[in-house]
């Protein structure tokens, strides 16, 4: 397997090629912009929140097959969790690019693993995810230590 | 016939030599940074090891030494660009400062509501961005002239944008995306008989094209060194002497007064007024060995080389199917290739590129109004050197239908 292979796994081109979830939402309880101001791509997420769970996501925007894959896959997994799931789901996802290995909730997710060794590219794999914080207002990933 | 050899030229740039994941290097991306010469590291070891002090401030020798080495560089400088005199060579830390202090100083004092700054679509932040400081502080006016369908500065329009209120025209050289080249001196006709001043950015213009300032007629004209095989941390602006003259300081400090009492101060002459704090001593240094090395070649080599490079690489992406390519043909068209491969993202063409080794540019390269412009917030970016080879131009071409292929079979 390429190098390149070993990035760009199947899944990740999948839902690159054919993103789930994108989309507005029209009765989305939370609607957040992200932006990478290194490269200019920007997202737009949508949430329905029910009594703290998440009902629906939606996202919109251009991006990478990396940023727009870990949006996909992102939306996917956040179905029916809690607010506090998904904002450990974040937690776990950002530790896995940080270099940690793969928590089991993360699932299809742990296909974007290997963006841990390209550090050019960790902005374009988190960009769905500083999204989701901003939009349920958690702490800033950034800023927790390793 | 290439007008330079750059396999010869190559030995003296040891970072070539290295490997990037396995294979041997191939950087496309000058436009952004350029590589650095042995000759320009070791002028700056030399003034390191032997002749560093504070320069204009001491009485002993090596405070003189560092003294004429420092103002040896700026004469370098203004020789280069064929400047009237020296003192009008303001060492800065790039062209970004250098054209902040342009906005800064001379905007500062002279714009006022209303008045009007004309700039292209394709202007890069730094030519972009300090105006719209004005235009919140002020109220200036920036118009915004466009491109023709052949993605050169529609001319036409640039003369029907200046009035009665435009004060300066602000544009590049050469375009850092498009690799077009401005006719500076039309442009700057265009501007003086509006009574409107021209400031250019020479970013990509003095590392790749001969400049001769006094053909130019422009009025401010901005460098960095690190672009043009100097060191980062220094940069220059030129500006005619009488505007230098007129200007007030850009930051505060030593070396830039006259006399200084606790209530106030007054300000030294051009171009010390400018130089506040100790200056980029030893990058100037380096920045004239880069001199030295450029003209040892000559411009006027570096631009053919360049731009046949160019030509070669535009005209084998023009036979791959699925590769967009921007900007306009012909003889005012620099070593810059500008591209996209339909259906990848250009941070994607990056990794893949970079995966074999092929350093190349992706984003909005600091101009995001041109990305609207172009329909591509995105593009990736081959940019070219006295050190390219053709033998490279053709790896990067292989590897940009390779990467095409790769991501075509999950279309």
């Amino acid at each position: 397997m390429s190098f390149l292979e070993s990035l760009y796994k199947d899944v990740i081109l999948e839902h690159y090629k054919r993103p789930h979830n994108r989309g507005a939402l029209d009765d989305a309880s939370h609607v957040q912009e992200g932006v990478n101001p290194s490269c200019g791509d920007e997202l737009t997420l949508y949430l329905r929140v029910d009594q703290g769970v998440i009902r629906a996501v939606g996202f919109e925007g251009e991006g990478c097959a990396i940023s727009q894959a870990s949006a996909s896959l992102m939306t996917d997994a956040l179905k029916g969790r809690s607010v506090e799931q998904a904002l450990e789901l974040s937690r776990a996802f950002r530790a896995m690019i940080r270099g940690r290995p793969p928590e089991p909730e993360l699932g299809e997710l742990s296909a974007l693993q290997g963006i841990a060794k390209l550090h050019a590219r960790v902005k374009c794999a988190t960009l769905a995810w500083t999204t989701l914080d901003a939009a349920l207002e958690a702490p800033e990933a950034e800023a927790t230590p390793d | 016939m290439s007008p330079l050899d750059p396999r010869a030229l190559r030995r003296d740039f040891p970072i070539l030599e290295r490997s990037v994941n396995g294979h041997p290097l191939v950087y496309l991306d000058s436009a952004a940074s350029s590589q650095k010469p042995r000759q320009v590291v070791e002028a700056m070891a030399a003034y390191y090891y032997g002749h560093h002090a504070n320069v204009h401030r001491g009485a002993h020798t090596l405070s003189v030494e560092a003294t004429d080495a420092y103002e040896g560089a700026r004469a370098r400088v203004a020789g280069f660009l064929n400047a009237p005199d020296a003192r009008s060579v303001v060492f800065t830390r790039n062209t970004t400062e250098a054209l902040n202090l342009v906005v800064s100083s001379w905007g500062g004092a002279n714009l006022v509501e209303g008045d009007e700054v004309v700039v292209t679509v394709a202007e890069h932040h730094a030519n972009l961005v300090p105006w719209h400081f004005l235009k919140r502080q002020r109220g200036i006016v920036i118009r915004h002239v466009g491109l023709t369908d052949d993605q050169r500065v529609d001319l036409e329009g640039l003369q029907a944008a200046i009035g009665e209120r435009t004060r300066v025209v602000a544009t590049f050289h050469m375009s850092n995306v498009l690799g077009a080249v401005n006719p500076v001196r039309r442009i700057a006709d265009m501007a003086h008989d509006a009574g409107a001043l021209l400031v250019v950015d020479g970013a990509q213009g003095a590392p790749h094209l001969p400049v001769d300032l006094q053909a130019l007629d422009c009025d401010f004209y901005a460098l960095s060194g690190h672009k043009m095989l100097g060191p980062t941390g220094v940069g220059a602006l030129w500006a005619r002497a009488e505007l230098l003259e007129s200007m007030p300081p850009f930051l505060g400090g030593g070396e830039m007064i006259r006399r200084v009492t606790l209530d106030d101060s007054s300000y030294a002459g051009i171009p010390a007024r400018f130089e506040a704090g100790t200056p980029p001593v030893a990058e100037a240094v380096g920045l004239a060995a880069a001199i030295d090395y450029l003209e040892g070649v000559g411009m006027e080599a570096v631009a053919e080389h360049d731009a046949a490079l160019a030509r070669y690489a535009l005209e084998r992406l023009d036979a791959v199917a699925g590769v967009t390519l921007y900007g306009p043909r012909g003889s005012d068209r620099a070593g810059i290739v500008t591209f996209n491969i339909d259906g990848v993202h250009p941070h994607d063409v990056a990794t893949a590129l970079d995966a074999e080794g092929i350093a190349i540019r992706s984003g909005h390269h600091c101009a995001q109004p041109l990305g609207g412009v172009l329909g591509a917030s995105a593009t990736a970016r081959a940019s070219f050197y006295l050190y390219t080879t053709e033998d490279e131009v053709d790896r990067f071409v292989e590897a940009v239908v390779e990467t095409r292929d790769f991501f075509a079979a999950y279309a």
